[in-house]
């Protein structure tokens, strides 16, 4: 594949030209190491799709997120507000995210605030493209007979009703697919939403993305499929947890998507 | 004429009473905020038909759903025989529906007997659950004695109600045999015939045991509607309100306070003129008078079946949070304004408050808001709004957040990330493929 290319959205203006998506990266995507990896994973299929997009760069800013589900909404609206400006300012129409929080944030709490935009969530882009016949699953590693167990995150399936985007990927690759007991509307939280990613736990008897990993390895799986950078931390603690990094992968869906296209 | 008098004075006592503890509790409703849920009327119709109407929630516990079932069409439709009872009771009249209904007067009956064998079976079995097999949804902190002992009530009325009705129409079977006046012949009996060997043969016996019964059963329903406004029971009538008035958008939308728009729009740009604000509105809610009117609502609806703390994530990891405390809680706080009002009048002040005398820091910070107990609810019950709610007062009112909340909201503020890295650097992933 060519060399990784992401233009800003204050590149592609000076150029006189716009994008047709932008990419939201969201500050996990951004600065957790384990999430940059992913980023580029996106990328790497928005290039290979050949679809013109753009990230915000440095321009980009926290959506607020964190802030209202802890009841900061002065913080929260402040962050909408100027994210908003710089949004429209570009004239945006069509975002997509590479974390679910991100996606529910400008998708339901940003039209009242005055920012519309189209906003999908990467799971959904890559159901998209797998439809539409512009990514196929060939050139790369072969996923056949790997078992899988896909974790739904709670701000893209109960919040938002997607439960079939990211699986669709997952279905593609002919391997063997298993649910959790607990899984799309009965999903179990990976215990960071709300913002508890930003805090200690309450105490209790049991971490919660250690009641969830231990579901989810009782399936035996090879990898367990995420599609956010919060799941993703709390589900590789918990892997980590019981020393079994080596045997079970967390991947995200986007990284599966690359692997077996060979990008 | 005398009994009909009777009857007369115990019916209107009755509904008296309930009406008047109906308008209480709308008014205690009505002390929350205002929140506009008149929009889009045919959803709102197609939500209550479904959820309610037609249990499409409850079947995600299959045995519960079928159990629940019964008692459920039980209740509604041999509430269509209370008709003619209370006609019967007016009139001094006996079975006044026989003659006009003719042969479908048989096949009523026959259906209600079967209903009314059915929710035995229902309530005995949630009876077992509860006291017997001891289900774990069951039990909790916030099981205290009273509501233990309110789910208990509930079943066991609803068996006595049940065998005065089936004793009742046996005796009246064996005295339409026996040819007794007044008593027509009129029914078919599937189930009630089954217990005709317990009963004696003279007729005065009988006729003590079909009237005892009779007024047993009557007086029995009056009491136990007026038994509703002070039991969890009352989610019978509130379902149908309760999904009416459903949160409608998708989970994941919180509310965008328009208080906090005008003063962030007021910094953001010194120009502009903020919309009046009601006067004496804090951020947030510390107590039953900063919620909306349908988390009031919900509380009142809420019959503690407890599936949302059971799929709660932060509850079943041992954490004191439980979404079903949430709600009664909400609910006792109401009662216990309501009370405050009634006694000492609105403007009273007990020096207490849903935060802190109910709910404490540790269960709103809990919450991990993914909503599991939302979806669980089958009467669309959202505990989760309350929660944020009372995490706003404590933000914004008091900044009396978690230090580690604090940290990430400084960071967001300083850097627009919820960690300490700089903003500049937000695209050095760029590079390092």
């Amino acid at each position: 594949m060519d060399k990784l290319t992401v233009p800003t959205m204050a590149e592609m203006l000076a150029k006189g030209e716009t994008p047709e998506i932008l990419f939201w990266v969201g500050c996990a995507g951004s600065f957790d190491e384990r999430a940059q990896k992913i980023t580029r994973d996106i990328c790497k299929i928005l290039q290979h799709v050949g679809l013109k997009f753009a990230i915000l760069g440095t321009e980009e800013s926290c959506t607020g997120d964190p802030a209202k589900r802890a009841g900061n909404e002065f913080l929260f609206q402040m962050q909408a507000m100027s994210n908003i400006q710089v949004l429209n300012g570009y004239e945006i129409k069509k975002i997509v995210t590479g974390c679910p929080h991100c996606f529910n944030t400008i998708k339901n709490e940003y039209p009242g605030l005055g920012g519309n935009y189209e906003v999908i969530h990467h799971s959904q882009l890559i159901q998209q493209l797998i439809d539409e016949g512009k990514l196929k699953t060939e050139g790369g590693e072969s996923f056949k007979g790997k078992r899988i167990t896909f974790h739904d995150p709670c701000y893209l399936g109960r919040a938002n009703d997607v439960y079939e985007a990211p699986r669709k990927a997952l279905e593609v690759l002919d391997a063997d697919l298993v649910e959790m007991k607990r899984c799309k509307s009965n999903g179990l939280c990976c215990g960071a939403g709300g913002a508890q990613m930003f805090k200690e736990p309450e105490k209790g008897t049991k971490d919660i993305n250690i009641e969830r990993i231990d579901e989810a390895l009782a399936l035996q799986p090879n990898i367990v499929a995420a599609s956010c950078p919060f799941c993703m931390t709390m589900l590789s603690d918990g892997v980590k947890n019981y020393n079994k990094e080596e045997e079970v992968k967390v991947l995200d869906i986007a990284e599966i998507t690359v692997r077996a296209n060979g990008l | 004429m005398i009994l009909q008098v009777i009857f007369l004075i115990i019916s209107a006592a009755a509904i008296t009473l309930f009406s008047l503890n109906v308008r209480k509790i709308i008014r205690n409703i009505k002390l929350g905020k205002d929140l506009d849920r008149s929009d889009r009327p045919a959803e709102r119709m197609k939500t209550m038909l479904k959820v309610a109407f037609g249990q499409s929630k409850m079947v995600k516990k299959p045995l519960a759903a079928v159990l629940h079932l019964f008692v459920y069409v039980g209740f509604v439709i041999i509430n269509l025989e209370v008709l003619e009872i209370i006609i019967d009771g007016l009139f001094g009249t006996h079975r006044i529906f026989a003659q006009p209904l003719g042969a479908i007067y048989d096949v009523l009956i026959a259906g209600f007997e079967i209903l009314a064998a059915l929710v035995l079976i229902g309530v005995i079995a949630f009876f077992a659950r509860r006291n017997i097999l001891k289900i774990k949804r069951f039990t909790g902190t916030e099981m205290t004695d009273w509501p233990r002992s309110d789910a208990n009530i509930i079943l066991i009325v609803e068996v006595l109600l049940m065998t005065a009705f089936l004793l009742m129409n046996a005796a009246d079977q064996k005295l339409q045999q026996l040819g007794s006046a007044h008593y027509i012949n009129a029914g078919t009996f599937p189930v009630s015939g089954l217990l005709l060997a317990l009963l004696p043969d003279s007729e005065s016996s009988l006729l003590l045991i079909e009237r005892f019964c009779w007024w047993f059963h009557i007086i029995g329903i009056f009491g136990f509607l007026n038994y509703l406004p002070y039991s969890k029971h009352l989610h019978i009538i509130m379902a149908f309100p309760n999904t009416w008035y459903s949160n409608l958008e998708p989970k994941g939308k919180f509310s965008n306070m328009a208080s906090v728009s005008n003063e962030v729009k007021a910094m953001l740009d010194p120009s502009y003129v903020p919309e009046p604000v009601a006067e004496g509105s804090r951020f947030g809610a510390k107590d039953i008078h900063d919620l909306t009117w349908k988390s009031l609502m919900d509380a009142y609806t809420c019959t503690e079946c407890g599936r949302c703390t059971s799929v709660c994530p932060a509850n079943q990891t041992g954490k004191l949070l439980s979404p079903r405390k949430i709600m009664m809680d909400t609910r006792d706080r109401l009662v216990e304004v309501g009370n405050t009002i009634d006694k000492h009048g609105k403007d009273h002040q007990d020096g207490k408050s849903l935060l802190d005398n109910y709910i404490t820091r540790e269960e709103i910070w809990a919450c991990t808001t993914c909503n599991a107990c939302t979806d669980a609810c089958p009467v669309n019950i959202d505990p989760l709004s309350i929660i944020i709610e009372l995490r706003r007062f404590a933000v914004m009112e008091e900044s009396q957040a978690p230090a580690s909340i604090n940290n990430m909201f400084s960071n967001v503020e300083n850097n627009g990330a919820p960690w300490k890295y700089a903003a500049v650097d937000r695209m050095n992933w760029a590079e390092n493929d």
